[in-house]
């Protein structure tokens, strides 16, 4: 297919521009580009062939089973992004918040960033809420920099933060830009946290300790209680990583659980779109020993309205504003049509469809644990391995399916793993075809692996030299 | 409402395969003592009613009031066919293209929004998008160290103090000094505006030859939509060029989501931050795009990643691309120019003892009133227009200092009557 930039024609416009009703007037030649812009000169009509073409060249949940591991692929309902386009919302600017004369131009935006923060602190079992952290990685940053100026503030000596073998790669990244030093603790057999690995790595050194509950193995932590304790015994901060919260939210709060940060991905948990890698957001909860680091400015309610004010200890500033507002606008108005059933459901669910998935292909595919698992289940592709069959090609044969692939090759812990992810908004109907079509690509894996090799074939390119990409380092169209 | 498939009587069939007897019982993991009992969430509500209640809310923020509203970002003209083209379900609900076969589309789209933004910058790599324009500063900041391994860095007084206190707060704990001034002397990098917050326009080509002798990076802040006019980061020399991307076809939002733009040299590409998208073949030959140069990612290389980054803003990128897609080389000019002519047309119509800097300025400009600039918005207000940002309310002037943005939607007779509100208000 074509880039945009070989359709290119001297001449051809997309949009017109009103004439210049103001005398015209040019800055100094000196201060003015003399190169070339180079842009596609097209018509709107190119434009919108173009990335319609392009988009059928993707699969998004709108049009496939999405069964990513950890990333929560439910489906985003169309109403969301309605609202989130009202004109009140969408056009409204930022700065109305920076002066104390504006802000009754802006209540209603005022209003509903104070009212998801509760909800999201009464979910979450949290004190106070920030919605500032853009997205999931950027609210470990900030929730980690949080913890970090709370021991400033004690002037405990703290430098380590504990992270599990089976965490997201943002976790010890995360932590290392907060200016911690990241210790592994390496997970049990059964896969749960290694206890006697984690109580000799829990020093008076360590600032906090990272989990996500249930962890990436799809399994809930059953003694985070008793290590949350060992925990806060030598005041190190439990962070709780929301990206699985899909698993138990609704009945069962990570404050309770003795956490005192967490961030929850709006985007896993609360429906809103992907957008193909972005935007999200992570806003993130505290319980009342971090609450005073927050960032500003904080929303708060008074008689006269909505209003400002900065913590008193705030770490700063995490973003220019209140986060990504819109993604806000659409988890507010998904909170607000479950209500506290409706997402006791979405957990049930969410649990109920990965179980039967993992029951009908344990058989098939050995799964890593033992037991019942919650959001998600991992399985591995080890036995094919004897047959030249990897993880990585029963990905690329699901794609020719018309699924798309599991997360492959995380959680780092197990070897060939296939760690899926259905979520609540999938039928049965799309779980049987699902698990039809892993039975059947076991089989061939078995009888005649070429079929697997040579997947996909029916996506618009085959498989890709990414050798040669790394290599010549093709970045941006050289003509 | 859930959006939950599955029937009841599916779920009994279900839990019977998975041998358990209720719902309940998949949770028996979890403690007795920590569940939580029902959560205290309002009622439910129908597809309808969430909209009448959204709605409302929305309303009360006043969006039909006249706004000469900016720092940094700006109320431009935005074309349909972008909302059209992005709200694409196989755009706007599909993940990270880690699965290169099923996402051409999007790779593709990063590809193009790559040599988009490499071509209006000058510079040779672009990244496939951060957050905003402000922690895209951080990031700059972050790889500079990385590159020059000095932990000191050089901020310009005009930096968006927005821009500042992100820096500031993103590496508090990192033990860097980030410092006011542009002395390249010692600094891992220099950071930049043009146009400055208060609008005002420089070229940096000779700071960029003082940085390259210290040793430092030159860090460029720019504005996108500047650069159909204005003389471009690559053209000055600068190592790494950050913007925010909201002026490229994305609204302004109440903040976010925005667009955080980072372009660089080649030398510097395995420092960058980010995903990144180049092109190769398939088995057959046929062009194809993958992520590349993986390893310097978070999922990769865990604590010793570039960033900890891992959702971006893609779908903004999408937009910003779009845009530029359908202003062409022509149209982005024209915007850029009438942006300039506009501003110096206002500038004429007001006070020449009234101007703060006297200096070239972009879409942006600094009135010094004979009284409060809080008053002065205050009295505008009633006459249903945003005047602009006072200064002071953002931590960067004096209390009479007012930001003033014009963008190509403003009209002359808008621009004419703002002039004439602001003499009578600032002498009544």
């Amino acid at each position: 297919m074509q880039l945009i930039f070989e359709l290119s024609k001297k001449g051809r416009r997309g949009v017109q521009i009103d004439p210049l009703d103001v005398p015209d007037v040019s800055p100094p030649s000196h201060l003015c580009r003399h190169t070339d812009l180079r842009l596609p000169e097209v018509t709107e009509l190119d434009v919108v062939r173009h990335f319609t073409r392009l988009s059928r060249r993707n699969f998004g949940v709108d049009t496939n089973f999405y069964p990513l591991g950890s990333c929560t692929m439910k489906y985003n309902p169309k109403v969301m992004d309605r609202i989130a386009a009202e004109p009140g919302f969408a056009q409204l600017h930022p700065h109305l918040s920076s002066c104390p004369a504006f802000l009754k131009e802006c209540q209603g935006a005022l209003a509903l960033i104070y009212h998801l923060e509760r909800l999201l602190a009464e979910i979450g079992g949290m004190d106070a809420v920030t919605l500032q952290p853009i997205a999931g990685a950027h609210g470990e940053l900030t929730g980690t920099l949080l913890i970090a100026a709370y021991h400033k503030d004690k002037r405990n000596e703290k430098d380590l933060v504990l992270v599990p073998d089976s965490a997201h790669g943002t976790n010890p990244a995360s932590a290392a830009i907060a200016g911690f030093k990241v210790v592994e603790v390496p997970s049990a057999p059964d896969g749960t946290l290694d206890r006697e690995a984690f109580r000799a790595a829990l020093t008076e050194r360590v600032a906090a300790v990272m989990l996500t509950c249930p962890n990436t193995h799809g399994l809930f932590e059953p003694a985070v209680q008793q290590i949350a304790e060992m925990a806060h015994a030598v005041d190190a901060l439990m962070y709780y990583d929301g990206a699985n919260l899909n698993a138990i939210v609704g009945r069962c709060r990570p404050g309770d659980l003795g956490f005192d940060v967490m961030h929850f991905n709006l985007h896993k948990t609360f429906a809103t779109p992907h957008g193909m890698g972005g935007p999200g957001a992570g806003p993130v909860g505290v319980n009342e020993k971090l609450a005073p680091y927050l960032p500003g400015p904080r929303v708060t309610k008074t008689e006269e309205g909505y209003e400002l004010s900065e913590p008193i200890k705030s770490i700063g500033k995490i973003a220019p504003f209140f986060g990504n507002f819109l993604v806000a606008v659409r988890a507010y108005a998904y909170i607000r049509m479950l209500g506290a059933e409706g997402l006791e459901a979405v957990s049930a669910n969410a649990v109920l469809n990965a179980n039967y998935v993992l029951s009908r292909l344990r058989e098939y595919f050995p799964p890593a644990f033992q037991g019942n698992c919650m959001h998600e289940c991992v399985l591995s592709a080890v036995p094919f391995l004897q047959h030249g069959v990897k993880a990585l090609d029963f990905a690329k044969a699901l794609l020719d399916k018309g699924f798309h692939a599991p997360t492959v090759y995380f959680p780092l812990t197990v070897k060939e793993s296939l760690m899926i992810e259905p979520t609540e908004t999938e039928s049965r109907d799309t779980l049987d075809a699902f698990c039809d079509a892993m039975i059947e690509l076991a089989r061939d894996a078995s009888e005649s692996p070429e079929k697997l090799h040579a997947a996909p074939t029916t996506t618009p390119v085959g498989r890709l030299d990414e050798v040669r990409a790394a290599r010549e380092l093709n970045c941006i169209y050289p003509a | 409402m859930s959006w939950i498939a599955n029937t009841e009587d599916e779920q009994r069939e279900m839990l019977r395969r998975i041998g358990a007897s209720s719902l309940e019982d998949l949770f028996t993991v979890i403690p007795e003592e920590v569940r939580s009992g029902r959560l205290a969430l309002p009622g439910s509500m129908s597809e309808f009613a969430i909209r009448e209640h959204c709605a409302e809310l929305a309303k009360k923020n006043d969006t039909s009031l006249v706004s000469f509203l900016g720092g940094g970002y700006y109320d431009h003209f935005i074309p349909a066919a972008i909302d059209a083209l992005v709200s694409r379900g196989e755009f706007l609900t599909a993940y990270t293209p880690y699965q290169a076969e099923c996402a051409q589309g999007t790779l593709q789209a990063i590809y193009e929004y790559q040599t988009a933004i490499c071509r209006l910058t000058d510079m040779e790599f672009a990244n496939a998008s951060l957050y905003d324009g402000g922690t895209a500063v951080f990031e700059a900041t972050t790889m500079a160290v990385r590159i020059t391994n000095r932990r000191r860095i050089q901020c310009s007084p005009t930096l968006n103090p927005i821009y500042r206190r992100l820096l500031e707060t993103h590496t508090f704990n990192l033990g860097l000094q980030i410092q006011t001034g542009v002395d390249p002397v010692g600094a891992a990098c220099v950071i930049v505006q043009n146009p400055s917050f208060r609008g005002t326009v420089s070229d940096y080509t000779d700071l960029a030859q003082r940085c390259h002798e210290a040793g430092a990076l030159l860090v460029v802040v720019f504005n996108p939509v500047s650069l159909g006019l204005l003389k471009t980061p690559g053209e000055m020399g600068a190592d790494i060029a950050v913007a925010e991307g909201q002026s490229l076809g994305i609204p302004l939002s109440f903040g976010g989501p925005y667009l955080g733009i980072l372009a660089t040299k080649r030398e510097y590409v395995r420092k960058m931050p980010g995903r990144l998208a180049a092109a190769t073949v398939d088995h057959k030959g046929l062009r194809g795009f993958v992520l590349t140069l993986q390893a310097r990612e978070q999922h990769i290389r865990r604590e010793k990643a570039m960033s900890n980054i891992c959702s971006n803003e893609a779908l903004c990128a999408l937009r910003a691309l779009i845009y530029l897609c359908l202003l062409g080389p022509q149209g982005l000019k024209e915007v850029a120019h009438q942006c300039y002519a506009k501003t110096e047309y206002l500038k004429r119509l007001l006070p020449a003892e009234w101007l703060a800097d006297n200096a070239t300025t972009f879409n942006e400009f600094v009135v010094r009133l004979p009284i409060s600039a809080d008053q002065v918005v205050e009295r505008m207000l009633t006459r249903g227009i945003v005047a602009g940002l006072p200064l002071h309310s953002v931590g960067a002037g004096e209390p009479t200092e007012l930001l003033i943005a014009v963008t190509e939607k403003k009209t002359r007779g808008q621009l004419e009557f703002f002039a004439q509100s602001l003499r009578e208000v600032v002498c009544s």
